[in-house]
């Protein structure tokens, strides 16, 4: 059971105060044997964005009482493993075992506010700051115990959690050296970090603590937390994005469904709360068949969306001009295609859950939002309070792989919950809410020429690419959440969010002399935000499509064709790989295999992916057999963790390539649950290989997102080899196929 | 409101809850049960697998009353009573085979059902017996592995 904070845990670690004396146990320290310290070198590089934001190193790392390091990150868990990351950084920087390290994750007025847990981020912001930090409190912790010891530096061993004199008279642990005090300390360059070569667990596979936890079925989702006296509660959705509420007879409601506590009717915003969950989802039930909503919806005929983006797209911006494209192009032979994306879902196993407690004075809400503070901002805006009377506590829910409907529960339950002060209210969402109202990917439009020069090179390239945005997460903006268009007051969205994302690798990471993209953005009908890859999914399933068409016009092998027009060695390095991974694999008839290769955001991790798919010739169905991707993510922090993240990131891709899109009529979207949305199940479930490069020596990348956008042109150059067919609009269907 | 006598876990419980009320709902909500999960509610994910007298079944739209004298076991009640995992649970972890999560526990109950019928399943019969559950992180291929390594160590 959680506690309510009334003093918040940091206030009471730094209230801790006691005097020792660093007594040997003599007992314990005759039989060990010195571990040999690890070298260090210093580090002077550039500091990670999350440490100017929060400098100083209790912002990070505080000793607790019993000398153990409790690690605060702002970051939270998504199922990615970045709580045992960064568990894994601080010990290692404090010479700590693994189980000497505690992790807080996001919780406001506690941890440093790191915006979103997003684009691969958590690693080279969060993890590193950490590292930073540890480093930092490491020298300090040395340096006091050295004037507490009496002892020079170079004669202490600082391990385990103790830094003792080398003639083993004399130990202090963490909590003893600083007496109570945390180390209030900017963290600067040159910081003394490990080398390398010392590491025990950065680079290692370590197991995850949690997935025990899982196993047991102990309380770790939100949707686990139990409160006393915890009431539920739905919210009834309006029947479409801009429909109000024109009646409810609410009259029956009480003698319909027992367990009736409160109705909360706000303008179009409507919420029952009742005793027990399964009350709750009848009271909606029955609110729904007893109202009345104005018709709110106009979306274009889905079979002509990508007409109808086209007409409302603003006039096309140039994202990158190198050379002279459009001249090159012009009177040159030139191979063009446009490649389609259709809007897909985040599709989390786990519907949306939140809970809020309003005390009378602090608005406490416990959240599976990717961004609590940013989240706090919004519902701070929303509700007309002082952000500071909110207190967030991030809490995992099921993966989510982007912003989808957690920001918009928490706001349903901050309403709720001041509707009806003094209970924690538990929100939960259904699975058609989930469907309809998640904030889908973009649909998006690829069209590309290039020509070709007389040795079989790229000359000229030309991309414009159709999108929305691919960030409409919450902030200062309350339209950002849901529920803020439907109270009383509703306020639209005032800006279109992050476009970049939509142009994101439209760019080819190959040298070409003459390249033009440019952007067409559009304010496009479904509601949008972030999806996993953002616009890379796309741009890399339509460029890694025509290299492949570029390559058999040219007379070359795909691989080969890439490694032409590649300079970067570590590119080059994924694509020798991954030609060595799938070399002896033997093609039977109707099979084929496709490449494809990408450098996400074109300044982060590399992948390349191989597919091998077999395609009945009659029907046109595909089998994706088998998966390969070789990565290299700079330094690696936790083997497994990775590896994992890149065969998960695979099985997704795939399973958008070759099944999914939301689905919509004029009256609203017509996905409305894992029947009308079908994605991957486990007859589809292709084997997976994956070969990470490791790079101790570089800067550690994030890996969530990497494998995916190759892995969708990969399985159309599969196609393509197994079958003579080529599908340019996802998903590729039997029908597609059939009629290509 | 009704009561029920249901038998879960090796003990008996007694519930005072409507009889539509889905069997989900009350191991949840009333017995404070963390294992079953709420996935969608229509039966189409195995977020919310238990075993119903030893065979896997959804348990979101599975009318309370409608149990009579069955033996329910949950994600809990696989581990022993001297907190040992079963072969099942012990195999997810060695492998590693979750990410978020969220839908090991139908994963875990699946799979132990499958093990119940069958203890040396192929590849196929594996991906056969879990058509329901879905993952959406894409731990499917760890899953599989797991299913494996504990049907080796029964
Ligand atoms: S929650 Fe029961 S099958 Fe999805
Ligand atoms: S591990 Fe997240 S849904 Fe399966």
């Amino acid at each position: 059971m959680f506690e309510l904070p009334k003093t918040s845990r940091r206030k009471f670690l730094q209230k801790i105060g006691y005097i020792s004396v660093g007594f040997p146990l003599l007992g314990m320290v005759l039989g060990e044997q010195d571990p040999v310290m690890a070298a260090r070198e210093n580090f002077q590089g550039t500091l990670p964005g999350s440490l100017r934001g929060a400098n100083r190193v209790n912002a990070w790392l505080q000793v607790l009482e019993d000398g153990r390091v409790m690690i605060f990150s702002g970051k939270v868990e998504l199922g990615q493993g970045i709580r045992m990351a960064i568990c894994q950084v601080a010990a290692e920087e404090l010479d700590l075992e693994l189980d000497q390290v505690e992790v807080h994750l996001a919780e406001t007025g506690l941890t440093p506010d790191e915006g979103y847990t997003a684009g691969s981020g958590s690693v080279p912001n969060s993890a590193m700051s950490v590292r930073y930090a540890a480093a930092t409190a490491r020298q300090k912790l040395l340096e006091l115990a050295s004037l507490k010891l009496k002892t020079p530096v170079k004669d202490l061993i600082f391990y385990n959690g103790k830094v003792k004199t080398k003639n083993n008279n004399q130990s202090l642990n963490f909590a003893e050296i600083l007496e109570g005090a945390q180390i209030d300390l900017e963290v600067t360059v040159p910081i003394p970090v490990k080398v390398k070569s010392g590491y025990r667990y950065v680079g290692k596979a370590i197991p995850r603590k949690d997935i025990e936890k899982m196993v047991r079925a102990e309380e770790l989702y939100i949707q686990d937390l139990r409160f006393p006296g915890m009431l539920h509660a739905r919210v009834l959705r309006p029947k479409g994005y801009q429909s109000k509420l024109v009646k409810l007879d609410e009259s029956g409601l009480s003698s319909q469904v027992s367990g009736v506590i409160k109705t909360v009717i706000k303008s179009s915003f409507i919420g029952v709360i009742t005793e027990r969950e399964y009350q709750a989802v009848k009271a909606e039930r029955y609110l729904k068949a007893n109202s009345e909503w104005s018709t709110g919806t106009d979306f274009p005929d889905q079979n002509y969306i990508y007409t109808h983006i086209r007409s409302i797209a603003d006039p096309p911006q140039t994202i990158r001009n190198e050379g002279n494209a459009n001249a090159e192009l012009n009177g040159n032979e030139v191979f063009k295609a446009t490649y389609t994306k259709p809007y897909l879902k985040h599709g989390s196993i786990g519907p949306a859950c939140a809970i809020a407690m309003f005390d009378g004075d602090i608005l406490h809400i416990w959240s599976h939002s990717q961004g609590i503070y940013p989240m706090r901002r919004a519902i701070a805006a929303m509700l007309k309070m002082d952000e500071e009377k909110i207190h967030v506590i991030a809490v995992p829910g099921a993966g989510c792989f982007g912003h989808s409907t957690a920001d918009d529960a928490a706001a349903d339950a901050a309403i709720l919950a001041l509707a009806y002060p003094g209970k924690h209210i538990r929100v939960q969402w259904s699975r058609q809410d989930e469907h309809y109202w998640d904030p889908y990917g973009s649909a998006m439009i690829m069209e590309l020429e290039a020509s070709l020069d007389e040795n079989g090179r790229i000359k000229a390239w030309k991309s414009e690419v159709w999108t929305d945005s691919h960030s409409m997460r919450p902030n200062n903006d309350p339209a950002t959440l849901l529920d803020s268009r439907y109270l009383e007051n509703p306020v639209e969205l005032k800006d279109r969010g992050y476009l970049g994302g939509g142009h994101r690798n439209a760019d080819p990471y190959y040298s070409i002399p003459n390249m033009q993209v440019n952007a067409h953005f559009f304010d496009g009908p479904l509601r949008v935000s972030s999806l996993r890859s953002l616009g890379s999914y796309t741009t890399i399933f339509s460029i890694e499509s025509f290299m492949d068409e570029l390559a058999e016009k040219a007379g070359k092998d795909p691989l080969e064709f890439r490694l032409a027009h590649l300079e970067d060695e570590r590119a080059i390095a994924v694509i020798h790989k991954i030609r060595e991974m799938c070399d002896s694999e033997f093609m039977k008839d109707g099979e084929g295999i496709g490449f494809a290769f990408s450098r996400y955001k074109n300044t982060a991790a590399y992948s390349a992916v191989a597919a091998k798919v077999w395609v009945e010739k009659a029907s046109g169905a595909v089998v994706i057999k088998k998966l390969w991707s070789a990565v290299d993510v700079g330094e690696i922090i936790n083997l497994d963790g990775i590896t994992n993240q890149i065969e998960g990131g695979m099985i997704q891709a795939a399973s958008w390539t070759l099944k999914e899109q939301v689905t919509f009529n004029q009256n609203g979207i017509t996905s409305s649950d894992w029947a009308s949305y079908p994605v991957f199940r486990f007859n589809e479930i292709p084997e997976v290989k994956v070969a990470m490069i490791d790079r101790p020596d570089l800067p550690a990348e994030g890996g969530g997102e990497v494998s995916m956008p190759p892995t969708g042109a990969a399985i159309a150059n599969a196609v393509y080899h197994a079958c003579g067919k080529r599908v340019y609009d996802l998903p590729i269907t039997t029908e597609k196929i059939k009629s290509a | 409101m009704p009561k029920y006598r249901l038998h879960i876990n090796g003990s008996e419980k007694v519930v005072d809850v409507e009889p539509d009320t889905p069997l989900l709902y009350v191991l949840r909500d009333q017995l404070e049960l963390n294992g079953p999960k709420f996935g969608c509610g229509l039966s189409q994910c195995g977020s919310c697998m238990v075993l119903v007298d030893g065979v896997a079944v959804t348990s979101c739209i599975r009318p309370v009353a409608s149990l009579g004298n069955s033996r329910v076991i949950t994600l809990e009640g696989l581990v022993n009573e001297n907190g040992k995992l079963h072969p099942v649970q012990e195999a997810f972890v060695k492998e590693q085979a979750a990410q978020c999560g969220y839908c090991l526990n139908g994963m875990v109950i699946a799979a132990v059902s499958l093990l119940n019928e069958n203890p040396n399943p192929n590849e196929a019969e594996i991906k056969d017996a879990l058509q329901v559950n879905l993952c959406r992180c894409g731990a499917h291929t760890r899953i599989i592995s797991a299913i494996k390594r504990a049907a080796g160590n029964q």
